[in-house]
């Protein structure tokens, strides 16, 4: 059989997609992104090179650019990983903003009542009115889809703006600062209740916690009864069924746990980057964690170079714009790279080939049987 | 949602209210000097830019450039608030042609880390002066000013300063009292209305000084106002425009960024009164004016200071006097003596013989806050939190 004429592309489905098929696969389809994107920025007449150089420098060709990198990659980190450890049990969890608004308040509501305990005590008080209140705010979609079979896509996203409006309230009346003369931002955090920098850089310690949150939650999923629990009911609930594992019970211990790996990433950023309660401390960052976990194929551990790409394209977001683009070439930028990666995932399950079914030198060959019927009917 | 909460929101806490002798709200703390070298140079004046260099030859040979950065909350083309900054550095650049190189980031989220970032991104790259144009970048501001001491910031409606960090804004209560006179006389039916963004102390304040100005005028007018809780909802401020034309209203105007209001008037065939730049060109029909902020004078001036070397930190809090509050241009729909009662009133606001505020003044209950032959104290007007008579809707609690 010869390639001829009247080839026609097919997707085959891989037994079996080997690691290296599925790192080359991923790694083709960044690079696809980077070419197109590429073409769109070479249309706009300032050379995809320099741009793509401008981005390299201010992301991670320079010390200022790696530490500016790893600090937007933080949150994404928490916010990725709430969103990966619910997919486990297929629940998508578009509330991981939400909880880290919750986070941050159940951090802030310490930091403000004992702003006076020394520093290791105050952080880890934190860090658990961070968990806790991201967890709560899992708790609530998490039971309603285990007790009631409500779908949890809808009661997560709307829970957002139920946190947003909470942290609204709070910073313009009972934690406003006086000295802001009636404006929305709360009153500065007491030394101790600030995340300590790492070392000489810029970096905040909020770093381990993220790596630390990453590290344990991919132990317990893979090393655990309980991680391969959810495993199985993810997979096929019937048979989790059927193995005697409570559904309800684990929906809510992973909503419980999602909510408090969200949480805690509002407590990293307002106690490592922000230093007080105000409006406005995510621009997102629970929606971006969608898109990040999605990409890294909802592994605990790839997500994190993933945050960090992403938190890359965020960083040199700004250098880009003075070079005289407009803001949205970054969005536009993701846009494209998620829909490379997703189009990539095809190639991980399929192979395309190129066949021709009965097939001769001829140009002029009849399709094989099988399209000659789709032929008939489009002409007839 | 609440992308730009804080924006603009604040004031200046050395907020030049009129002291009683000097009675012009100019630089306060030590920007005097400045002033003195530059207010020759002045607004714009064209011919300035060669020979305003102190010691140096007019050319300005061998003159280091001057990098000056601004950084946008919103894009430059947002038809109001920003514009009116982004204005003012274009006439910065036309100012001193070679002598500056200006350059911008705009959509900065207020998010803190985005916004030092940016801030700290034109600090890194050698900027010498460098403009943070909302509320929300006060703290990022303040945070890179500390690690960049030999660059100086300039900071838009806050109450922060520090050795290398001014802050400016302005009495834009002026402008509104006069646009508030228009909107009166334009009234058939005395019902004013009013898209707002949050109900916060400067736009309670700017929408008090609308509505006296509007009554002294027409004296039984009263106005109804709608918030939209953002700065930038063209959708969300079209319904709450429309909702106000249902209510009863045939003048409308705004204290958030787009012109949704004034196409919604237009379309009606209701008057409009806009905020922050000359947008007539969205309703000419419906165009009454806008109060409107010229940032330019002050630009030029501070940008002037840094290429001195005299640049000086302190609080600007200017005023139509200054230049730096104005009225946007007038549309068909304002008569002669309308204009002739606000160049009058004009007159006597930039002489300081009328503050928008002076007793006596009720609010909403007709009970008096500011008695007769009184001035409110700064802390009144800077916490603002009630409405004055006239105005129907009531502040959420």
């Amino acid at each position: 059989m010869k390639p001829a004429g009247g080839l026609r592309p097919r997707l085959v489905k891989r037994l079996l997609p080997s690691r290296r098929i599925r790192v080359a696969v991923r790694l083709i389809a960044l690079l696809g992104a980077f070419a197109v994107a590429g073409i769109f920025l070479q249309a706009t007449g300032r050379g995809a090179g320099a741009v793509y150089r401008a981005m390299w420098t201010g992301s991670f060709g320079s010390p200022y650019g790696q530490a500016q990198t790893i600090l937007a990659a933080i949150p994404l980190i928490f916010t990725a990983l709430a969103v990966a450890v619910a997919f486990r049990m297929l629940l998508w969890n578009i509330g991981a903003e939400g909880q880290f608004y919750i986070g941050a308040f159940g951090a802030t509501a310490v930091a403000y009542s004992a702003p006076d305990w020394p520093r290791w005590l105050l952080l880890a008080a934190m860090v658990v009115g961070g968990l806790v209140g991201g967890a709560l705010w899992g708790l609530i979609p998490g039971a309603l889809r285990a007790f009631f079979g409500t779908n949890e896509i809808v009661p997560t996203l709307l829970l957002n703006y139920v946190a947003i409006l909470l942290v609204d309230y709070m910073v313009n009346g009972p934690w406003t600062d006086p000295a802001t003369l009636g404006f929305p931002l709360g009153k500065p955090f007491s030394e101790s209740a600030i995340l300590p920098l790492v070392g000489n850089t810029a970096i905040h310690s909020g770093i381990y916690l993220a790596l630390a949150a990453a590290l344990s939650v991919s132990m317990v999923l893979s090393r655990t009864a309980w991680g391969y629990k959810i495993k199985v009911i993810g997979s096929n609930a019937r048979a989790a069924s059927y193995a005697g594992f409570s559904i309800p019970r684990n929906m809510v211990a992973v909503m419980l746990l999602s909510g408090a790996l969200a949480g805690l990433g509002g407590m990293v950023e307002v106690s490592g980057v922000v230093h007080k309660i105000q409006a406005n401390i995510s621009p997102g960052f629970g929606y971006t964690g969608i898109i990040v976990a999605t990409l890294a194929r909802f592994s605990p551990i790839y997500l994190v170079p993933m945050a960090v790409l992403f938190g890359a394209l965020v960083v040199s977001g700004t250098e880009l714009q003075t070079l005289g683009l407009p803001s949205d070439i970054v969005l536009m930028l993701q846009g494209v790279i998620l829909f490379f990666a997703l189009a990539g995932e095809l190639f991980v399950n399929y192979r395309l080939v190129w066949r021709a079914g009965t097939v001769s030198d001829h140009p002029s060959t009849p399709a094989p049987v099988s399209n000659r019927a789709a032929d008939l009917e489009q002409a007839g | 949602m609440n992308m730009k909460v804080m924006s603009r929101a604040g004031r200046s806490k050395r907020w030049s209210r009129r002291p009683p002798v000097n009675r012009t709200a100019r630089l306060i703390a030590a920007g005097t000097a400045l002033l003195l070298g530059a207010a020759a140079c002045g607004t714009g004046s064209g011919s300035g830019g060669g020979d305003s260099t102190g010691g140096d030859s007019g050319g300005g040979g061998d003159q280091k450039v001057v990098k000056a950065a601004w950084v946008y909350v919103g894009p430059r083309n947002d038809g109001g608030w920003t514009t009116a900054h982004d204005n003012g550095r274009l006439a910065v650049e036309k100012e001193f042609g070679d002598q500056v190189e200006t350059d911008y980031v705009e959509n900065v989220p207020e998010e803190p880390a985005a916004a030092a970032r940016a801030i700290e991104g034109f600090a890194r790259k050698g900027y010498d002066i460098i403009f943070t144009t909302s509320f929300g970048f006060m703290d990022p501001t303040l945070e890179v000013a500390k690690k960049y001491p030999d660059v100086v910031f300039e900071h838009c409606s806050g109450f922060k300063t520090a050795e290398n960090m001014a802050n400016y804004f302005g009495a834009m209560e002026e402008a509104k009292f006069l646009a508030g006179m228009a909107a009166g006389a334009a009234t058939e039916n005395g019902q004013l209305g009013k898209v707002n963004a949050f109900p916060i102390p400067e736009v309670i304040r700017l929408t008090n000084a609308f509505m006296i100005g509007a009554r002294s005028v027409n004296p039984d007018a009263t106005m109804k106002v709608v918030f939209t809780n953002s700065w930038f909802n063209p959708p969300a401020e079209k319904s709450a425009a429309e909702s106000l034309l249902d209510a009863g209203a045939d003048v409308l105007t705004q204290d958030v960024d787009s012109p949704a209001t004034g196409q919604v008037a237009g379309a009606a065939g209701a008057d409009w009164v806009g905020y922050n730049s000359d947008a007539s060109k969205f309703a000419p029909q419906a165009w009454l004016t806008a109060p409107v902020w010229d940032w330019s004078g002050y630009y030029i001036d501070r940008v002037q200071a840094a290429i001195d070397g005299t640049w000086k930190s302190g609080s600007y809090y200017g005023d139509l006097a200054d230049g730096i509050v104005d009225l946007a241009p007038y549309g068909e729909a304002v008569d002669a003596k309308t204009k002739s009662q606000i160049a009058s009133m004009r007159k006597e606001i930039e002489s300081d013989q009328f503050e928008v505020f002076q007793g006596p003044v009720r609010d909403q209950n007709g009970e008096v806050v500011v008695p007769e032959g009184e001035t409110p104290p700064l802390e009144d007007l800077l916490g603002m939190d009630y409405f004055v008579e006239g105005i129907v809707s009531k502040l959420p609690s």
